[in-house]
């Protein structure tokens, strides 16, 4: 994750909810709006509005539902995304990331390549205690 | 709001300005900072003079207790005229050492005048001794950090610069693209090539795409799985990607590192790649008289 | 259909267009009813523009995948035209090659691909 000069913190800039597939648009959507306004090329945007949306219907069908919270750090360089959901969390998170593999419907290779399109990407999670992703992006 | 432990060095910035702006660059000509070279005595002074300027009025405004940082509000003005003085020095070829050397230089100047003014009062000197260490360290320490930050930026601009010309897409023919690649393909490399490829297959609805690795100088399955990558890009946007200059060496390694090209074509030359992309757009070569 | 997407027949052919970013049951709503219309109209082929869609995920790539799939057993051919740079750059790094799946540049360029075949 990118460093914080100084002492300002991150500004919060939109929230979704997540519940059902549309908020999976909403939430891609929002990224992109955030990424454009701020003048990010083209493909920068896409691939990480898509990672976010991989990371969103994650939270959806895996997690039973959660909430995205979009954050401009301090230094306004980085866009940042933390998904959280309450569902089971993910038991190995190895095996997880391995483009392809697949428990219960389909993660497939949404995992592995939400990280390689983004520039941070953190998990935490555990079983029982739902799963928390941090994500950023250069703007 | 102004604070007592302040005092004695506001003082001194706002009572005896130019006489600190003359000594900061005298120190700077001492340290072998100034770099008369690339800038004249009065650019050198007006500088000085618009941070010292920006400087006292933090110090001024702002909260200086154990734990400040420039970031604050209060030093708006020190970051603005920072940033600008930054950006000249970078342009003209000023070190990072030297920037740093630079704004640490102001300590001397201050020390002098501090000593001059509480000789009978140790304890307030040493008080304000550590004050305005702090106070310049900070700023120094700062300084660096947007110097850094500008020459990465430049150096990153003049890479980007260089890309361009060293991997330009050439329209060989209408809706034919040739990317002859020359030397190295790292992942970094290879994304910005993609990329200026692919928005050039849009803006010239290329139908048909040779990518030439004559000039690659190995091939790796790191390279291959670039190329690779760029051809599977090439075809989702609706073209045809062809790779030429398949040396019998690089076929043999190919097979050898079990690379597998899958529907992807290739060739040995370009000659062939051409004949082949001409047909493809609808063209036949015809020779109209002997050789 | 919905109000971001728009069927019409051209030429013995489907002609799709995706106008907005859907959402997944949009999405799967889509491959259903094309899976019907082609059988109805005996088409030949399917042309799926996506050229104003900004973000194709994992998902969209498959059912896009599926519905090539889908149409082949149909005797129709699917074709995905328009893809943006961006895009394309984005499913390969997601190891989406959709290699069942023909392409082409538009829509000019899919019909006279279908003419030939």
């Amino acid at each position: 994750m990118p460093e914080i000069a100084g002492k300002t913190p991150p500004v919060l800039l939109t929230r979704v909810t997540l519940r059902d597939s549309r908020d999976v648009v909403a939430a891609r959507q929002a990224v992109a709006r955030e990424m454009k306004t701020r003048g990010t090329a083209a493909i920068r945007v896409t691939r990480f509005a898509t990672a976010v949306s991989e990371i969103a219907r994650n939270a959806i069908v895996h997690g039973g539902g959660g909430e995205i919270s979009i954050c401009l750090d301090g230094r306004k360089e980085y866009l940042l995304v933390e998904c959280r959901d309450q569902g089971r969390g993910i038991e190995d998170i190895e095996r997880a990331m391995i483009d392809g593999f697949t428990t219960a419907g389909g993660m497939g290779k949404g995992l592995g390549g939400a990280r390689r399109l983004s520039h941070g990407f953190e998990i935490e999670t555990s079983p029982g205690n739902g799963t928390l992703v941090r994500m950023s992006a250069r703007l | 709001m102004p604070q007592s432990t302040t005092a004695n060095i506001l003082n001194i910035l706002e009572t005896n300005f130019s006489a600190v702006v003359e000594a900061w660059l005298g120190t700077q000509v001492r340290e072998g900072v100034k770099r008369s070279d690339l800038f004249s005595d009065a650019e050198s002074r007006a500088q000085n003079a618009e941070l010292l300027k920006s400087f006292s009025k933090g110090v001024r405004n702002a909260a200086v207790d154990s734990e400040f940082s420039l970031e604050d509000a209060a030093w708006e003005d020190l970051r603005a005229v920072l940033a600008d003085v930054t950006k000249e020095r970078v342009n003209r070829g000023v070190t990072p050492t030297e920037m740093a050397t630079f704004v640490l230089a102001l300590k001397t100047p201050l020390f002098a005048r501090l000593e001059a003014l509480l000789k009978d009062d140790p304890a307030t000197l040493i008080r304000d001794v550590l004050l305005v260490t702090r106070l310049v360290d900070t700023f120094a320490i700062y300084t660096n950090e947007v110097f850094i930050n500008e020459r990465e930026q430049i150096i990153e601009r003049q890479r980007e610069e260089m890309l361009e010309l060293s991997t330009p897409v050439v329209e060989l023919w209408d809706r034919v693209l040739t990317l002859p690649l020359i030397g190295t393909l790292d992942s970094a490399r290879a994304q910005e090539v993609m990329e200026n490829l692919l928005q050039t297959i849009l803006e010239r609805q290329a139908e048909v795409v040779i990518v030439d690795i004559t000039g690659v100088s190995t091939v790796d399955t790191q390279v291959a799985q670039h190329l690779l990558r760029a051809a599977a890009a090439v075809r989702l946007m609706g073209a045809e990607c062809i790779i030429s200059g398949i040396s019998p060496m690089i076929a043999q390694t190919m097979v050898q590192l079990g690379i597998d090209v899958g529907t992807v074509s290739t060739r040995s030359s370009i000659r062939t790649a051409l004949a082949d992309a001409l047909r493809t757009v609808g063209y036949s070569i015809q020779r109209n008289r002997e050789a | 259909m919905s109000g971001i997407t728009s069927i019409h027949l051209v030429e013995n052919a489907l002609l799709v267009s995706i106008q907005d970013d859907v959402t997944d049951t949009e999405i799967i709503d889509l491959q259903d009813t094309l899976s019907h219309r082609i059988a109805e109209e005996n088409v030949r082929g399917v042309v799926l523009d996506i050229s104003a869609l900004e973000i194709v995920d994992t998902f969209v790539g498959r059912v896009i995948a599926q519905l090539a799939g889908i149409s082949r057993l149909l005797d129709a051919e699917t074709y995905v035209v328009g893809m943006r740079p961006a895009v394309a750059v984005t499913l390969v790094e997601l190891g989406m090659y959709l290699p069942e799946t023909k392409t082409a540049l538009s829509l000019t360029h899919a019909l006279s691909q279908l003419r030939r075949a």
